[in-house]
Order: C-alpha cells, then structure tokens, then sequence
C-alpha cells in the first residue's frame, strides 16, 4: 500500500552517521564534494572510494543501496564519459578509426569527470540516506537564517518543505483513490499514444487540484487556529545541538581534504 | 448571575464577502464556564460560521463577540482568544502539521514561543490526557481518523485552553472514531472543567451534551437543555433534523395514549421509563 | 446477474516485510435484485472486497465469477464485465472533474464509446434517477454546488453506465440528514423501480435497517456472519463482540427482554416495538 513508502530514499536504521547533526552533516557533504573536485590521480579515486564505503559500514546502510542512487543517473554518467573520450583533444592517441580519436589525455579526462559525477551522487545520496526530510529542512532552515538579514524567507522555505513532507503521503493515497475512482467510470491511464494519454490524466489532475487547494485552504485556517504568525518569535521543539561526534566528522573531513591536497603536490 | 460567560455572542452577524444575505444573523447566546454545548444544524445552516466567529477567524460584520471576556475585534487580543479557545476541524487530515505526532502537538507551543524545556512536559501531559502517548513518534499519515483528531485535540490542551470547539471533528469518521473523540471531549469537560462548543449534525451526539443550540438559516432557532429540545420532534424534522429513535418512539407511544413522560433521549431512558408503567410479563416464562 | 465469489484471499504488498492480509478465504454469492448491506469495522477487508468485485484489485488467490465468468479470466473481456458493476467510492465528490454537471456524467458512457444521442439520453437518465432537475442544473458547474448534490452527481456519473449491480462504498458518511435522507430514499427508489442490485458498504445500522434485504458481517477479513437484517440484529452478543453496533430498537428490545418482558427476540424496528409495547402495556396492566 502506498500509506508504507519511505519518504526520500531515508534508510531508517540508528547509526552513528544518522545521529550526526544535520548541519554538519550538510556542510561535511559540500566539503567532500570539494574534496572530490581536488583529486587529480587514481589513487585519489581509491582514498575517496574507501572512505564512502567506510562511511556506508558505519552508517549501516548496505552499499547496494546507495549504489541504487546511480541508477537515474547512469545515462548522464555513461554520456559525460562518451563525450569527454571522444571530444577531448589530446597528442597520444590510442585508438583512431573514422572519425573517432581516442587519446590517452581523453581517456584520462572521461574517467576523471565520470568518477567524480558518480562520487558527488554517493556523497549526496550518503546524506540523504542517513537524514530524515524533516532534519534536512531543519538544517537548511537554520544555516539559511543569516540570509533573513537580506529579507530571504528562511522560516518560510522550511516550514514549506515540512508541509510538503506531511501532504505527500496524503497525496499519494488520493491520487490511488482518484484514479482508482475514473478507472471504476471507465477511464484508460494506460494505453494510447503520449497525447491521448496526458488528455487521460485530466480526470485525476484536475481533482487533485481542486483537492489540494482545499487542503491548503483548511490548512492555513487551522495553522492560524493555533496561533500561527510566522517565524517571528517563534521557538522550536527540536533544538540541534553540536557534540563531541560532530567535532569528530569534521576532524576527519580536514584529514581526507588534507590527504588529497597531499596527493596533489606529491603525485 | 453573576461570572462572566466563557463566551458571549451579542447580535452577532456575519455576512461572507460578494454574499447576498448574511450566514449567520443576530446571533445571541452565552455559554458559561464549564458547560457542554451542542451546536445542531443541518449543513449550509450557519453553524461552522458561528464556529469560526469564535475563535476569531472570522470578526463580526456586527454585533460582538467576547471570548473570556475579550472581544474578537480587537486584533491585540487574537492570540490571546485562539490561545484560550483551541478549535479542532472537520478533516482530520487537514490540520495536522508536523511529519511526527508530538511535533505536531509542539506547533502551538512553538508560535506562542514557549521554551523547549518547557514544552516537552506540556506535551507529554496532553498526550497523555488523550490517550496518544505511545504514538509521540509516530508518523500522522499511519494513523486512523479518530487518532488524527485525538493529536489535534492534544494539541489544542498543550497550549492550555479554557475552551474547545469541535467544528464537526467527528463527520468524516467511522462510529469508533466518533466516539473516541466524543468521549475525550466529554472527559475533558468533566475532568478539567473545559468548556466544550460541539458543532454537529448527529442528533445522537448532542443528545449527550448539557445544552443543544439550534442553528437554522443563519439563525439561533432553539436553545435548551436535550430533553427540551429533542421533545418538539416535528419542529426538529421540519428543520430537516433527526431526532433520537427513543425520543421518536417515546412520542408515537404517547400518541396511542401510554403515559410516558418527556425528555427520553437513550435506550436507557426508555428502559427505565417503561418498567415504571408496564410490570415484566406475568406469562413469561 | 449473480455474482459469485469463491475463497477470494488478498494480500497486500505480498513478500514484503509491510505484507498484510486483508481478505482471507471469503466466499459468498449475491443473486439478482438482492440489496446487500456490507458491515464491518475500518480495516475489516470491505473496501478491498469491493474493488475487486469490479476488477480494481486483482485476488493473490480465489475467483470471481460473474454470470458464471471469471472476471480475471484470460479469455473473457474484462472492460465488458467490470462495466456492469458500477463502483462508487466513499467520497465520489472528490472525483468530479468537468466544467458542468451534464459533462461529468457522461465522463463513463464517454469512455464506453456510445454514441452522442445515447450519452445524452444517460445523463437524463442517471440524473433523474439521482433525483437531480437536468434544466436546473445539466449545465451548472459542479463545484458550485452543495456537498449533497456533488455527491448525487458523482453517483449519477456511475449510474449513466447502467450497471446492473451498483456497489457504493459508505454513500452518506459526511452528509447532514437531509442529504443523507435524498441518497437512501434514491438507492431505494433503483432498487425497488430499476431491479438494480445494490451492494451498500456502511456503518449506519439504521441506514441499513431501512434498506438492505441481506445483511453481509466481516471482521479480520474474513465472513463472520451473512443473513437478514432479523437474524443478523438478533445476534447482539456477536455484534459487540466485534465493535459493531445495533439499531437502537434491537438494542431496546434485547434490554427489555433481559428484564423478563415477553418480546420476540429479533425485533429491530421501531415500529415493530412499538406495536408490541402497546401490546404489553394493554396486556399487562399497570404495575
């Protein structure tokens, strides 16, 4: 049944990783991304390959798994290899048939820019995976908070994304219920031609529409009801608070940036 | 008397923008601390109007409303008054917040900037009241009708309140639901002395409130006790309102001459009324 | 047409760790022109029974015949069938969709490929017999109107297919009792005047009462307890024992011949008790 979907690809298993603060969490991801960007060798790839499957392990989250985060992404991984070996221009050739010229400097590249597409998706998914929805929009909300300065709704943005979470289930079980409802009056989501079938998603869009605006609309009363008015004042229930385990993610995010930086002027 | 009703409406109406005649006109009634009070109406009656002039989600296009004792037209006062007096709504779906349970009874606390340290035992305690503590965790959309309204009712008792207004929170449940959340504002009445509006269209349900305020066409129609009520059984069906099976039979039994008294709300009513006037059959054996 | 339902076992997210059974070996049939009032508690398995009496779900085991044919046969034409069995969902206001009344009706007989005049004379149809003025409101939007008339029009929406089996999952849950009343006494009027079998899902023990000729029990997702609404409402002990109520007039009956009065003991309508208590009170004497 739909009511059973995780939200996001969270894998909710308690681990060291998952209690880590979503903030850090969040900034550690951006440092590791630029971590990845540093590395210039395959050695590099190897330290870096290590450590996500470290991560994985410590996280408990099979590494199948975050493998699966690829899957949407194969083709824009497979592409961005193609183009870098084919159109990179470069002096050693290795191959060189018709048009296609591969040379060693193109070889290089594609395994470079493939590599690092792939890592940034398992950093990001490594995230994702091991912080709930909720805890993520928590973290943006506060990191975003100095920008208030320059009027951007950071209370707003977040409190969006919690009634986006909260609505999506809900959602989903009316979108079945709706189309199961057309379906029963003999409606056709299924065959026919693409403009046949985006005129059959009608009957189930405009619905949901009209659904969803009197969620909204209810919604909002009930916030109000409850003394709503904006971020303003206003205290939270979760407070995030830095421990000694956070400090510790961020030591060892210096040493792997330290160690490509190494490889760098060493290799 | 002397104490100051909890609420007090005084020729109120209200007239929705672009409509042609008012929802709700001169509306007056008090209802005092403690008092259970059903609002009865068939839809379109006016009754949700009403429900929302007291919680200031509405302001009166006349008249005034007073919400312990302040008025709802004082913009200084809104939050003050939707403090004192929580509403709970009819879609149980729609007015849940928070991906979590306890985080959704937090949400009043959090606008009205209570401390954390301060919330979480305020938030266990309502939780507790309503029988939803083992469901803290537990994410809403898994929950069934009748424990979504038991959430919101606890988030409503989290922030306090003198008074709660039910505006048809049982319509869309099964009969289980109904009563769960029937019988938790019932406790809370009794309990802790909150005064409950119960906004309804189940005769079944106002038959156990202490008063039953009728709304039709915009208009407070009748106002009395159960008993006084449900007994003028064509007025209330010429209102397209039901009115209790014992209460309707009790009436057709009078008619044929058996000497019953009025004000027969329940089964029980009807039980021990009949025993008084026909003895257990001698024959049976 | 008869439908005949053999150990029809569904399981939901089979092999999953989420895996839930939610009808386990059901088995009943339904003959023409029966009004079946199906009861249950929330969960009980009703809403998956129903939707696969029209094809909507499909059994993890057991058959569904209708007029002898497998209705998840590989040889017979499902659309065909599943259109004789008109679905109307708990809610159906929900599913209204077009810019007037007379559109959204003949979303159904559309999709069957009738033809112009014949989609017409549907709508006419199914709107009168959802007792709904077509000069008034054919042409009306249906978001304009009240909560009562969407619904009557979303079940007109169904009934212009003309099934010969209509089923309707809980029909008056939200209605006040004036819409409520419009929805019974229609279903009565299809019944009674179009020979329409009627398979209502409710909660309503005196809805149920008024109408259903056969009474189906479910619990855990399985039959509990299939018979008229006498034999079914006589049976207090097993209602309450699975969180089902009685109309109030069982209830008082059951009450009364606890004291030692001399009631029959499946009376369940007022009218029935009352002859009777005025049969006792002329009999009986003063206490």
């Amino acid at each position: 049944m739909l009511k059973n979907i995780t939200l996001g690809q969270y894998y909710p298993v308690d681990s060291l990783i998952h209690r880590l603060d979503p903030r850090i969490k969040l900034i550690l991801t951006i440092a590791f991304i630029v971590a990845v960007f540093m590395v210039h060798t395959l050695a590099g790839y190897a330290v870096i390959f290590a450590f996500v499957f470290w991560l994985s392990r410590l996280a408990k989250v099979p590494f199948r798994m975050l493998l699966r985060g690829l899957k949407p992404l194969r083709f824009i991984v497979i592409l961005t290899f193609l183009l870098n070996l084919f159109f990179t221009p470069g002096e050693k050739v290795l191959v060189e048939f018709w048009i296609i010229r591969i040379t060693e400097e193109s070889l290089l590249q594609a395994v470079h820019y493939s590599l690092r597409l792939i890592f940034l998706v398992l950093g990001t998914s490594l995230l994702t995976l091991t912080t709930s929805p909720v805890s993520l929009s928590d973290a943006i909300e506060i990191l975003l908070t100095p920008l208030k300065k320059i009027r951007f709704p950071a209370h707003e943005l977040a409190m969006m994304m919690t009634i986006a979470l909260r609505f999506i289930p809900t959602l989903l079980e009316e979108t079945d219920k709706i189309m199961k409802a057309q379906m029963a009056r003999g409606a056709d989501f299924e065959s026919g031609n693409l403009f046949n079938r985006a005129r059959a998603m009608v009957p189930l869009l405009v619905p949901l529409f009209v659904s969803a605006f009197r969620r909204a609309g209810d919604l909002a009363m009930a916030m109000e009801s409850r003394c709503y008015h904006g971020g303003e004042g206003r205290t939270r229930l979760r407070v995030l608070k830095i421990q000694n385990n956070d400090w510790a993610a961020c030591g060892i995010m210096v040493l792997l940036i330290g160690l490509i930086v190494l490889e760098g002027i060493l290799l | 008397m002397t104490e100051t009703p909890r609420i007090s409406l005084d020729g109120v109406s209200y007239t929705y923008e672009e409509a042609p005649s008012p929802a709700l006109s001169q509306a007056t009634a008090a209802i005092r601390e403690g008092e259970f009070v059903a609002v009865l109406g068939h839809n379109g009656s006016g009754k949700s109007t009403l429900a929302k002039l007291l919680n200031a989600l509405y302001i009166p296009t006349e008249g005034t409303v007073l919400v312990c004792g302040y008025n709802t037209k004082e913009e200084k006062y809104t939050w003050e008054i939707r403090r004192r007096a929580g509403m709970i709504f009819q879609n149980p779906d729609n007015q849940i917040v928070a991906t979590v349970v306890k985080e959704d009874v937090a949400f009043g606390l959090e606008n009205l900037g209570v401390p954390t340290v301060d919330m979480i035992p305020r938030i266990e305690s309502a939780l507790a009241t309503v029988r939803m503590s083992k469901f803290a965790d537990t994410a809403p959309h898994m929950l069934s009708g009748g424990q979504k309204q038991r959430v919101a009712i606890a988030g409503i008792l989290a922030m306090e309140p003198s008074v709660i207004i039910a505006d048809e929170a049982t319509a869309m449940l099964d009969p289980s639901g109904r009563q769960e959340v029937l019988d938790t504002l019932l406790a809370l009445n009794k309990n802790k002395n909150i005064t409950v509006v119960w906004i309804t269209h189940f005769m079944e349900e106002a038959a156990k409130a202490d008063r039953v305020i009728v709304v039709s066409d915009g208009s407070i129609v009748e106002d009395g006790t159960p008993g006084e009520v449900f007994e003028k059984t064509d007025r209330m069906r010429e209102l397209h309102l039901d009115v209790p099976h014992m209460t309707a039979l009790a009436e057709e039994l009078r008619s044929e001459g058996m000497p019953l008294p009025g004000g027969i709300l329940t089964v029980e009513d009807m039980v021990r009324e009949v025993e008084k006037i026909i003895c257990p059959s001698k024959s049976a054996t | 047409m008869s439908i005949e339902v053999r150990h029809l076992t569904h399981t939901y997210s089979e092999g999953s760790a989420l895996s839930a059974v939610a009808l386990d070996d059901v088995s009943f049939s339904i003959q023409d022109g029966e009004f079946i009032g199906l009861i249950g508690h929330t969960g009980s398995g009703k809403s998956t029974l129903v939707q696969h009496l029209n094809g909507l779900l499909k059994p993890t085991s057991g058959q569904i015949l209708i007029d002898g044919e497998d209705l998840n046969g590989e040889k017979v034409d499902r659309r065909a069938l599943r259109r004789r069995i008109g679905l109307v969902f708990q809610y159906p206001e929900y599913q209204l969709f077009e810019e007037t009344v007379a559109k959204d009706i003949a979303f159904g007989p559309k999709n069957q490929g009738l033809s112009a005049g014949e989609i017409d004379a549907r709508v006419r149809y199914a709107m009168d017999c959802v007792h709904l003025d077509y000069e008034k409101y054919a042409e009306k939007s249906p978001f304009e109107l009240s909560g009562g008339q969407m619904r009557r029009v979303a079940i007109a929406g169904v009934l212009a297919m003309k099934p010969s089996t209509l089923i309707l999952d809980e029909p008056t849950a939200g209605l006040d009792p004036r819409g409520r009343d419009r929805i019974l006494s229609m279903l009565e009027d299809l019944h009674r005047k179009e020979n329409t079998t009627v398979i209502m899902v409710s909660h309503s023990m005196d809805d149920m009462a008024r109408l259903a000729t056969r009474l189906i029990v479910m619990a855990n997702g399985k039959i509990v307890a299939s018979g008229t609404p006498r034999e079914i409402f006589s049976q207090r002990e097993m209602m309450t024992s699975i969180g089902l109520g009685i109309p109030d007039a069982a209830r008082l009956c059951g009450a009364l011949r606890e004291k030692g009065y001399d009631l029959p003991a499946d009376l369940y309508r007022p009218e029935e008790l009352k002859q009777h208590l005025l049969r006792l009170w002329k009999e009986a004497g003063k206490c």
